[in-house]
């Protein structure tokens, strides 16, 4: 299957890179991570690549990696996923408040409202 | 979370702090009390009991082996009043520091002991006890659905500071 990976350089995007490339060594996935900064900040694009690119290295599969440079990433992430024909979209499937509380971040709420393709949340 | 999210301007308040003896509507006496680390055994009882579709975004943990580890974590710090009825621990009210300075507020009933008036009085204590500690901004994410939540929240000072989201956050002063 044709899978597209959103990651954003966060503890939550960490899961989802993990998770996305120990399900690829399995299921034969063809991966493709979209990497991106948070719009209120964090990590840059070439740390987050390098992250990503040394996950790839030290696993089995090989992955495409493609840099969404955009002020509005969910929507660009949205977007190459229906432009590029992928069978399902991967993002992460939310953060914990102080006291517990699951919730789910802007991308991740941007993405189940308006994706067409299939998401998949991976905690 | 929003690290920028605004607080109301005016303080709500002031609030009765626990202990306090209560009857609620159904003519229980409940003890209104600040957690001790001695509550622990009696709270992940409250939380063994609860309803799993009660939860609210994923609090309390369904897996029971999760619970204990969990109500130690948010017990550790912060400000915790129980409500107390016939040596079992009925409710649970918190402020649990974010680490910018301000709280987070939750507040859970065991399913018997709801409707009955025990929230309002344990987020009231709960506010009075916040004041005890110096406590200033606290805030809450409430689902978007529960309404009469909200509406208790609303009626002790809470304003809706963000509603673009699936939850809804909701923030007040106080001092």
């Amino acid at each position: 299957m044709r899978v597209l990976v959103g990651i954003e350089g966060s503890d939550e995007s960490d899961v989802v890179l993990r998770n996305a490339i120990a399900r690829a060594e399995e299921a034969g996935d063809s991966l493709t991570f979209a990497i991106f900064a948070k719009p209120e900040g964090g990590q840059d694009l070439d740390t987050i690549e390098a992250i990503v690119s040394a996950a790839i290295e030290e696993s089995s599969i090989d992955a495409i990696i493609t840099r969404i440079d955009d002020r509005d990433p969910a929507s660009e992430l949205v977007a190459i996923a229906e432009r590029e024909g992928f069978e399902q979209l991967v993002v992460g499937g939310g953060r914990d408040t102080p006291l517990g509380k699951r919730y789910l971040g802007r991308i991740t709420e941007f993405v189940l409202l308006n994706a067409e393709v299939t998401v998949r949340l991976e905690r | 979370m929003n690290n920028a999210r605004e607080y109301p301007s005016t303080d709500a308040g002031p609030f009765p702090a626990p202990p306090a003896t209560i009857e609620d509507r159904a003519g229980r006496t409940v003890e209104l009390e600040l957690a001790t680390t001695e509550t622990l055994d009696g709270l992940v009882e409250m939380y063994d009991a609860f309803d799993p579709a009660q939860r609210a975004q994923g609090i309390p943990p369904s897996d029971p082996e999760r619970i204990k580890p969990w109500v130690a974590t948010i017990l550790d710090g912060g400000v915790h009043v129980i409500a107390r009825h016939d040596q079992s621990v009925s409710g649970h009210a918190m402020l649990v520091p974010d680490g910018g300075g301000a709280f987070e507020l939750a507040i859970f009933v065991l399913q018997s002991y709801q409707g009955a008036g025990i929230g309002r009085q344990l987020l009231e204590h709960l506010l009075g006890a916040g004041e005890a500690a110096s406590v200033e901004r606290i805030w809450l994410t409430v689902e978007r659905w529960n309404t009469p939540a909200m509406e208790l929240y609303r009626s002790v000072g809470f304003e809706t500071v963000r509603a673009d989201r699936f939850d809804l956050e909701m923030a007040m002063s106080i001092q």
